[in-house]
Order: structure tokens, then C-alpha cells, then sequence
């Protein structure tokens, strides 16, 4: 940190204003010029936080394909159909037993289940050969939404909030002071509080297991060369097997949140495949903070553009990806 | 079902040398087989089956064949599948398209196709029969804007709603749907606060939600399918509980059916459209048990998708008999018949304009509850012979602009 700060004094600065600006737009009430010149606190807020709250989901799909494509460098496009099959099976448990939470272990568990079988059964039979690897993803992701698209048809399910988490809740940030100086306070869904919290601790837990667990460490060594790990008695295979079968099941949780606070219906793996990889090549491949990162700006600039410049709003994640490949082509974070 | 289809079209094929002795009337049928209209176009083949049995397949001895032509739903897609269907095919004229952007793109192709017939199935879109018509498309179904026309001044005087924040698809239909519903509710008086437009297919409006005025009287909302499901959701976790009034698709079988909670906060929403699910018409009932008893694994009642194929097909299939079957050459007795054809569909008198575009029956209906818990549309009001000019003189409409964001103007319409 103080080593960035000697390096980049100027840079330092800027972050600092701008965080510094952030905080007080979200903590203090705006002067009345403010709100004429862009509209009201309270849609800004909601906006910033929609954005955060869906960078999250995209967090959750996008850190499991990252994670795949950084160790075993297989562009799995089938990732989609994991995040729609998740939203399914998610729905179908909870409508029977009438429990959500329980419906992320049975996900998780099946949809991790699918990963290994093809990882096992399909993929480590073309390892190294990106372009066969590339067209048989295509494939399977086409024939399990065909298959989807029958079991399922073309409805729309939505997967019922549990009860505790319905409806909206009072935060202590100050939208607006009415007349006699009672304040306002923001107002959120529960539910995007419950699963922005979720996936933050997600988050912190991914990156404790990668940077300080000996499988983690593993991992990483893979990424780095994995060849040179295969050479040092590590039985890769396992490694691969695990980092698929975990990155699979985030996916299918994934479909569970987005099935929460969205909906799930045929179509939808396309639209997650997308946005897990405009993501991941604003953030960089292979990284977990990068993927981080790329899905809180992709999710901000969505939520942000639909109410400030909604005629741009489906430009404005593509122009973050061209900026990002025209200056930075690795990603933000990659290497 | 799709296995079905593609089993009677290959019967068909096999049996087509036979039936060659007599002359065949051979029928292409347009209809989405991908994306998000597949469920839609399912139940549009639905209708149109449902007019065919009517006829037993044949008309005056001669055999009735029909090839499908799967669209996603895309004007490219459509226009070469209609190629397709006409060129290697051999088809004597098309029945579709389903969506709006489908139709405008047909509308083109007839032009390149003078001696073969378009008749709409479903697409809405305003333009396609009104700006530079083709003398061979023809539609007998009210277009996106007249199924808007009469909700304005029933939430304004039944309901007293005269302020709303509207919030719609932003392309061709979601303009044009809601055109027929802001210069009937600015004529009888409404303003109009706010315009919000939804990309199509973003999936997250939880900030366009937050950005909606509270001190409105009701929300109008004009998205149809998944949209609608994932706004009404997010609008119901967000708190909201202001009135809505919904726009066609946005009350359609297609999202009442949807499987979750969102769709309750429908409930009491006034919306218009080309049916009302419980109409007690004798042959609007006839026509819903016919469909319950045909596809048990259908939608509870016929969406409007359903109903406005079989509108078409019926009509069609009149027309000829009208000319005992047998088309001309360039098919011209063909197009005179259509033209002047007038006839009671099942949702009211259809009748065509100087554009070959449908005068019929707008319906004014309301969500409820049935007692198993399913949600339909229930029959508010009719209004009869509603106009593609919606009820104005060429030039006043022309004055209004074609359906757009700003299209039209609330306050010029005011009284």
C-alpha cells in the first residue's frame, strides 16, 4: 500500500478524491443544486447499490470460469448452461421442500457433480487443444439447452424468497430531509443485502483457500505452469477435477440468486455466458480479483447507465470492454 | 409436440404424390421455434391447427398441405425462412409472421413476390400495414396500437387514475402499444409524469424502479415475457405498491402463467387487448373449450398469440372457399376475396381497411384470481370497431407521428 503510494503519488491522489467524493455522495445529504443538476439521492443510491448487488451475481459466475480458463486454459462455454441448469434444479428443489438455503447445497453439489463428469469424461481428452475444446463446449451448452428447453419449455420461473427475506428493509444512509427535518432513509431489498453479503464473504473465502491453504497453493502453481507442477509429482489431474468441479458449482448457485432476484428461463445461459466473459476480460483472465473487479464495474455500469443514459446503457459494458482491450489487453488485473 | 409436427409434415410429404391428382393448396406457416417467442409460437401453431381441423383439412376436394417454417423470431431469420418456404417449398402463400420486427421485414419480401400471397398471423407492428403497404400482405388482426385503444379513458374515468409514470419495452412494439393507450388516456384528460424505456432483455431494472415518481396515481407497463416477470419481481422485493396498468403483453397467458409470487402483484390491473379470457360470447367460449379439449397440454385459455393465428387461418381458409379452392395464376382471386372478406372471429367482427388492415373489437379486461389459484383476464368492456387511425381522420393521426419515445405528445393531445 505505502509502496504504491511512493510510486504513484499522483495516481494516489486521484483514487483518494474520488473515494473520498463516494463516501460523502453515499453518507451525506445532497445540497438541493445537486439534485436539480442529476436527480435525486435516493435514485442514485439505489442505482449504486443495484449495480454492486449485480456485479455480485456476476462475481459468482464469472469467478468459476476464470478460475477454470487460469488453470487448465479451457475457454468453457458451456458455463452458461451450468448457471441455467443451477436456476433450475434450484427452483424445483425449493418449490419441493420449501427451503432455499437448502436448495445451494443440492445445487452445488449436483451442478459440481455435472463438472466432473466433464471434465473427466470429456475434457481431459483434449487437453492442450484449445480449438476442439472451444467447439466442443459450444456444442454441449447447445445441447443441454435444447434439452433444458424441453424439460423446462420456455416459461419463466422465479424461485421464491424465503420469508425472512422478503420485502424491503430501512438502511441508516439519508436519501433526503422533508420539511420539518425528519429524514429519510434509504430503503433495499433484503434480499440483494442478503446476497451482496454472501458473496463478499464468498470472496474472502475464495481467496484465504487460494493464498493460504495447501491446495490453494497448488492452484496457483498451475496457473503459473502447470507443467512444471505436473513434473513435480503433483497429480494434476486431481487439481483439475477439483478447481472444475468447484468452478461448476458456483455456477449452479449462481442460478439459484439469479433465479431469486431475476428469473430463470431458456435463454438466460447465453446471456450469463456473455456477461461472464465481457467480465473476465475487463478483469483479466485467470485472476479472482480481477474477476472481482470486472464484475462490480460491468454490474455498476449497467445499473448506472439504465437511469443516467438509458439509450446507451447496452453500449456502455461492450465500450468498457473495447477501452479495457484497446489499453490494457490482458485485463485490468491480468498478467 | 415438435415431434408431432415433424412427423405430419413428413406424413404429409409421403402422402403428397397421391393427393397430386387433385389440385393441393399448399400453406407455409411462419412461427418461432427458438428464443424467447418459442413458447408463444407454439401456441400460435396451436391456433392455427385449430382452424384447419375446422375444415377437416380440405377445401372443395382440394387437399390442404402445410410446411412450418421455425423462425427465432428475427427479420433475417423470417425473411429466409418465407424464401425458403416459397422458393424450394413451393408454397401458394404464407401465413406469419409473430413478431413486429418480422412483419415489417415481410412486408418487404411481398413486394419482391407479387403473384403470392402474406397473410399476418401475429405481429403488431404499426407501420408494416400503414407507411408504403404491399397489395399482397394482408392482416385480421388489430395492429399494437389499436390493442391499446379504449384502456386510457377507462382508467381515467372508472378508475380516476390521472397521473402515471409509464415505463415500456424500448423498440417497435412497446412504442407502438403504448402510442394506443397515451392518445386515448392524454385525450380523456391523463398526464403523463414520466417515460422510462427498458432495453429489452437487461434482466436487472431494480434502478429504473428505484428512479419511478411515488406521487403518481398508477405505473403504466408495457414489457412483455421474461421482462415482465423479473420487473414484477424486483418491484414487489423493492417495496413497491403503486397501481398498474398493464400494457397487452404484459397481462398476456405467457407471463400469468409464470411459476412464482411475482406475478400476483398483477392482480386488479386493468389492461386492453384483442380478448378477454372469460368473454361469455357464445363463440368465444366455443372457441376456448375447442382449444382446452385440443391441447390439454396448452395454455389454461388461448393466448392472444393462439387467437390471433387462428383469426388469421380462418380467414384464410374462408377466402377460399369463397374461390372453391382454386387460386389463379398471379392470385388475384385471391387477394379480392381476402380484401373483401368480413367475418366473425371469435374475439368480434373483423372487417378490413383500404390498407388491408383489420377494423375489430378492442377488449378492456382486469386481472383476477380464478378459484384454483390462476390468474386470467377478465372481461371490463368492449370496444367495437376500433380503426388503425384510431379513430381519427388520416390527417390528425399523421399530425400525431409515428410510434417513438417522445411519440406522442401528452400534453398537444390534453383537452
Amino acid at each position: 500500500m505505502s509502496r504504491f503510494i511512493q510510486r504513484n503519488p499522483v495516481w494516489s491522489v486521484i483514487i483518494a478524491v474520488a473515494v473520498a467524493a463516494l463516501v460523502w455522495l453515499v453518507v451525506a445529504p445532497w445540497p438541493e443544486g445537486l439534485e436539480a443538476a442529476i436527480g435525486r439521492k435516493r435514485i442514485f443510491l439505489n442505482a449504486l447499490f443495484n449495480g454492486i448487488t449485480l456485479g455480485a451475481l456476476y462475481f459468482l459466475v464469472a469467478s468459476g470460469f476464470t478460475l477454470i480458463f487460469g488453470l487448465m486454459k479451457n475457454v468453457n462455454l458451456a458455463h452458461g448452461s451450468l448457471y441455467l441448469l443451477g436456476g433450475y434444479i434450484g427452483y424445483e428443489f425449493a418449490e419441493a421442500t420449501g427451503s432455499w438455503l437448502g436448495a445451494f447445497v443440492v445445487v452445488f453439489i449436483i451442478v459440481a457433480l455435472i463438472g466432473i463428469v466433464l471434465q473427466y469424461v470429456v475434457f481431459r481428452r483434449m487437453e492442450g487443444e484449445d480449438l476442439r475444446q472451444t467447439l466442443v463446449t459450444i456444442g454441449i451448452s447447445i445441447v443441454l439447452a435444447d434439452l433444458m428447453l424441453w424439460r423446462w419449455g420456455s416459461h419463466s420461473y422465479q424461485i421464491l424468497t424465503p420469508d425472512f427475506l422478503s420485502g424491503p428493509v430501512t438502511l441508516p444512509l439519508i436519501t433526503a430531509i422533508r420539511g420539518e427535518g425528519e429524514l429519510v432513509y434509504l430503503t433495499f431489498p433484503a434480499v440483494r443485502i442478503a446476497i451482496l453479503v454472501a458473496s463478499i464473504a464468498l470472496g474472502v473465502l475464495m481467496w484465504l483457500a487460494l493464498n493460504r491453504t495447501r491446495v490453494g497453493m497448488l492452484i496457483r502453481a498451475g496457473v503459473d505452469d502447470r507443467e512444471m507442477l505436473a513434473a513435480s509429482g503433483v497429480r494434476i489431474q486431481y487439481v483439475f477435477i477439483l478447481v472444475f468441479a468447484f468452478g461448476a458449482g458456483l455456477a449452479g448457485i449462481a442460478g439459484i440468486v439469479g433465479g431469486t432476484f431475476q428469473s430463470v428461463s431458456a435463454g438466460e445461459d447465453m446471456r450469463f455466458l456473455l456477461a461472464s466473459l465481457v467480465v473476465v476480460i475487463v478483469g483479466g483472465m485467470g485472476s479472482i480479483f480481477g474477476a472481482a473487479l470486472g464484475a462490480v464495474l460491468i454490474g455498476l455500469a449497467e445499473q448506472l447507465g439504465s437511469v443516467y443514459a438509458p439509450t446507451y446503457s447496452v453500449v456502455l459494458t461492450f465500450l468498457i470492454m473495447a477501452l479495457v482491450l484497446a489499453f490494457r489487453p490482458q485485463g485490468l488485473l491480468g498478467r | 409436440m415438435k415431434l408431432k409436427l415433424v412427423s405430419t409434415v413428413a406424413a404429409l410429404a409421403i402422402l403428397a404424390p397421391a393427393a397430386a391428382m387433385a389440385e393441393t393448396i399448399k400453406i407455409g406457416l411462419l412461427a418461432p421455434q427458438e428464443g424467447v417467442f418459442t413458447e408463444p409460437g407454439n401456441d400460435g401453431i396451436r391456433g392455427f391447427q385449430l382452424a384447419l381441423n375446422k375444415y377437416n383439412g380440405e377445401i372443395n376436394g382440394n387437399k390442404i398441405e402445410w410446411v412450418l417454417g421455425p423462425t427465432d423470431a428475427t427479420p433475417d431469420r423470417a425473411v429466409r425462412e418465407a424464401r425458403r418456404l416459397i422458393e424450394q417449398e413451393g408454397v401458394d402463400f404464407i401465413l406469419g409472421p409473430l413478431s413486429g420486427s418480422e412483419g415489417l421485414a415481410l412486408r418487404d419480401y411481398a413486394k419482391t413476390i407479387p403473384d403470392k400471397t402474406i397473410i399476418n398471423t401475429a405481429s403488431g407492428a404499426l407501420e408494416t400495414t400503414y407507411v408504403d403497404p404491399a397489395p399482397n400482405f394482408f392482416r385480421f388482426h388489430p395492429d399494437g396500437a389499436q390493442w391499446g385503444y379504449g384502456l386510457g379513458s377507462y382508467v381515467v374515468n372508472e378508475k380516476g387514475w390521472k397521473r402515471v409514470a409509464t415505463v415500456a419495452a424500448d423498440y417497435s412494439f412497446g412504442y407502438t402499444n403504448f402510442m394506443g393507450f397515451a392518445v386515448d388516456f392524454c385525450k380523456a384528460g391523463g398526464e403523463i409524469v414520466e417515460r422510462f424505456w427498458l432495453p429489452l432483455g437487461s434482466g436487472d431494472f431494480a434502478s429504473i424502479i428505484a428512479a419511478l415518481p411515488d406521487d403518481v396515481d398508477a405505473i403504466y407497463l408495457g414489457v412483455g415475457g421474461t421482462d415482465a416477470v423479473n420487473f414484477l419481481n424486483q418491484y414487489e422485493q423493492a417495496g413497491g405498491d403503486t397501481n398498474i396498468i398493464g400494457g397487452t403483453i404484459m397481462v398476456d397467458q405467457t407471463v400469468l402463467t409464470a411459476r412464482g409470487r411475482a406475478k400476483e402483484a398483477l392482480v386488479g390491473t386493468p389492461s386492453s387487448g384483442p380478448q378477454a379470457d372469460d368473454w361469455d360470447n357464445p363463440e368465444w367460449q366455443a372457441y376456448v373449450k375447442d382449444y382446452q379439449e385440443t391441447f390439454p397440454d396448452g395454455f389454461p385459455s388461448p393466448s392472444l398469440f393462439a387467437t390471433n393465428y387462428y383469426g388469421a387461418t380462418l380467414a384464410t381458409l374462408m377466402a377460399l372457399e369463397q374461390i372453391g379452392g382454386e387460386l389463379d395464376e398471379d392470385q388475384a382471386n385471391f387477394h379480392a376475396a381476402l380484401s373483401s372478406l368480413e367475418f366473425d372471429a371469435p374475439n368480434g367482427h373483423i372487417k378490413l381497411d383500404e390498407n388491408r388492415q383489420a377494423i375489430g373489437s378492442i377488449f378492456i379486461t382486469e386481472v383476477v384470481e380464478g378459484a384454483d389459484g390462476s390468474l386470467h383476464n377478465t372481461f371490463k368492456a368492449k370496444v367495437d370497431n376500433v380503426d388503425q387511425k384510431l379513430g381519427m381522420s388520416k390527417e390528425e393521426f399523421d399530425a400525431i407521428g409515428l410510434p417513438s419515445r417522445d411519440t406522442p405528445d401528452c400534453a398537444a393531445l390534453n383537452p
